[in-house]
């Protein structure tokens, strides 16, 4: 009888709460049950929630219980685990679970499928199929393509993917770079990380298909230091595919030459700003370069580089093989295709849900989220990360879409959505986004490294309640500084949540405890 | 963690892992620290050296990053996330908790350990997260927080 097969993830979150204790504890009861079975560590499904989620693959069907302790695994095996049967922690087949069916995977479907570093398994899954493609297609037409999904920067910033890399293939030079951000930084996004983790081969080929349409050779990922497992996942991949000739010269006896190096970051938020992060990879200080030249032209070592985020990368597979006006099918107005919201902080059922755009943040907080994980009532969701407003519970209503969101004076940014209860003090969280960007500035520009110290001044005082209204004004004018005269987003919208606290929740100025307490 | 403080051998090699480019300084700090647990003043002449840098730029580049450390850390680094999705889930509350069992403030070290904040382990879903030794956990309640130290006491 062939091994059964068994999925336990190899993945941050689920390993951050004892999955590798339960792939051990798997393997060694198997081992007493004199059973054979295949130990498989896929990624994530990104039912977070669910972590450690284990499934078990019986007549070709996977069967899923969640939140498995090691300690569960003996009276598992007991119950019939092998063969799918009943126990408390069974939740039934991983297909029918409401929290993933409901999604628009468009970007992440093979997370949580397949065996991320298998090449073979992610060959049946399509695997470089899109870049094949791309190289019968051409790099004119696979540019075209990406203009007309609509696809925009999933990092944050939302420019339009196609026009960067039409100007990267436009630009003069012998050498250009692909450039991936994977210095995922934003509180309440996890979303690259997922993917990386659960399908570093599919962002592999996404790099090799911008390679190929803008004539890049190289390719770097700049991936945060805080995501050890991610780094040896990746790592592990890049050596996976040149050994089986998908990286290097001459891939596949196409002509083309693409290889890829990884670099870690070394913990400065900053250093997910584009030229930041070019400054670091080229072994300087993080600190942001003024534009023009934009990294499109003159980029990393001065040449065309294509800037691009882990998750706007890793759209493109299916925006060629099944066609941009497929993907621009997708979303509202000009937020085409879809994004992978996080859900995070305080609420009930957290994880990565990628739905089109205009879905609206009540129907991912309550439906999929299930409300807040204490139980208590929503008072404020931060989007788009520390830089991102916080959005009140009135407005819970308004669709996610780049523009609408920034009607409200809010951002969609990386799709994070930090959940806080009515317990939260807003004062203490306006405090907070200048106290972080005080510790994050770079320095190179005055209104973000001085004023976001200053910030933190005024807004002690005015929790101190010393000349409150005057400080009141005195720091909306700060904002109002750094927002206009800031060199990048970290000093220019550090404003934005805390505006959006003495619009909505200046009362909690009066009621503000201590500063960290 | 390593108690040796610096090896001139060992860090030549590291610098030659990277082919002493230099723009592969971020990267061989890196390799420093897992190797010595931190930057010394000797590392940063040698780095200057083999790089064909200048000291004060190998000391900018060092003192930049929140990863790279001047001074010798415990001997467990524990660090605890700060960011908003955790503040959400009583990260406050569990660093007062941190500093209260490990008798250290945030920031500081003694010989056992080294307290830290950290802003985003990208484990949002399961706030408050925390790092300890490089492996990171998730939904740590206090007695959780006390039952992971333990088990890394135990193990040390």
């Amino acid at each position: 009888m062939a091994a059964t097969k068994v999925y336990v993830p190899r993945e941050t979150a689920a390993i951050s709460v004892g999955a590798d204790d339960v792939a051990i504890e798997i393997a060694r009861q198997a081992k007493e049950f004199g059973e054979s079975i295949e130990l498989i560590r896929n990624g994530s499904w990104g039912a977070t929630w669910l972590e450690p989620l284990v499934e078990v693959v019986v007549d070709d069907k996977r069967i899923a219980y969640g939140n498995v302790e090691a300690s569960d695994v003996a009276d598992m095996f007991a119950a019939g685990f092998l063969t799918g049967d009943d126990h408390a922690r069974r939740i039934g087949p991983t297909i029918e679970i409401p929290y993933l069916i409901d999604q628009d995977r468009w970007t992440f479907w093979r997370c949580g499928l397949i065996d991320p570093l298998s090449i073979d398994d992610f060959r049946l899954h399509q695997g470089f199929k899109a870049l094949e493609k791309a190289f019968d297609m051409g790099a004119e037409a696979v540019i075209e393509s990406v203009k007309t999904s609509g696809l925009r920067g999933r990092g944050g910033a939302g420019f339009p993917a196609g026009i960067k890399w039409q100007t990267v293939a436009d630009a003069a030079g012998d050498q250009k770079y692909i450039a991936c951000n994977a210095d995922e930084g934003d509180s309440g996004t996890f979303s690259d990380r997922i993917l990386m983790e659960g399908d570093p081969l599919g962002l592999i080929e996404s790099m090799m298909i911008a390679g190929f349409a803008v004539a890049a050779s190289r390719g770097y990922i700049y991936l945060r230091s805080e995501y050890p497992l991610t780094r040896s996942i990746l790592t592990r991949a890049i050596t996976t595919a040149r050994e089986s000739g998908w990286l290097g010269e001459n891939i596949q006896d196409s002509g083309f030459d693409f290889d890829i190096e990884l670099h870690l970051g070394a913990g400065s938020y900053v250093c997910g700003e584009e030229t930041a992060m070019l400054e670091s990879m080229e072994g300087k200080q993080g600190i942001v370069r003024y534009k023009p030249p934009l990294p499109a032209i003159s980029g990393l070592f001065g040449k065309p580089t294509v800037v691009n985020n882990v998750v706007t990368l890793a759209s493109v597979p299916n925006i060629i093989n099944l066609g941009g006006e497929k993907y621009a099918s997708f979303g509202v107005n000009r937020s085409t295709g879809t994004l992978a919201f996080q859900l995070a902080g305080n609420i009930k059922r957290g994880g990565m849900v990628e739905k089109a755009f205009g879905i609206t943040l009540r129907e991912l907080i309550e439906d999929w989220g299930g409300g807040t994980a204490s139980g208590r009532p929503v008072k404020a969701v931060q989007v788009g990360g520390p830089l991102g407003a916080y959005v009140p519970e009135d407005q819970l209503d308004t669709p996610l879409d780049y523009e609408a969101f920034i009607e409200i004076g809010a951002m969609v940014g990386h799709g994070g959505i930090v959940v806080f209860d009515d317990t939260a003090n807003m004062a203490q969280q306006a405090r907070f986004a200048m106290e972080f960007c005080a510790i994050e500035s770079c320095g190179k520009c005055t209104p973000c490294r001085i004023g976001s110290a200053r910030g933190v001044e005024v807004i002690d005082r005015m929790v101190a309640g010393d000349e409150r209204e005057d400080n009141y004004d005195l720091l909306v004018e700060l904002c109002d500084t750094m927002e206009d005269a800031s060199l990048c987003a970290m000093g220019g919208m550090t404003p934005f949540p805390v505006r959006s606290v003495l619009k909505y929740y200046a009362e909690d100025f009066s009621s503000a405890v201590g500063a960290d307490e | 963690m390593t108690t040796e403080t610096f090896n001139r051998q060992a860090a030549i090699e590291i610098i030659a892992s990277f082919e002493s480019r230099a723009e592969m300084l971020v990267q061989i700090l890196h390799g420093f620290v897992v190797r010595f647990g931190w930057v010394s003043e000797d590392a940063i002449r040698l780095l200057a050296a083999e790089l064909n840098l200048s000291r004060a730029e190998v000391h900018g580049v060092v003192s930049y990053y929140h990863d790279f450390r001047t001074t010798p850390p415990g001997k467990h680094i524990v660090k605890i996330c700060q960011a908003e999705a955790c503040q959400a889930m009583g990260s406050r509350e569990l660093s007062t908790h941190a500093e209260e069992t490990l008798g250290v403030d945030m920031h500081s070290s003694n010989e056992e350990v080294t307290l830290e904040p950290v802003y985003c382990l990208g484990n949002c879903a399961c706030s408050p997260a925390v790092m300890i030794d490089g492996k990171t956990y998730g939904r740590v309640s206090a007695g959780r927080f006390n039952d992971i130290v333990a088990s890394i006491g135990e193990t040390s």
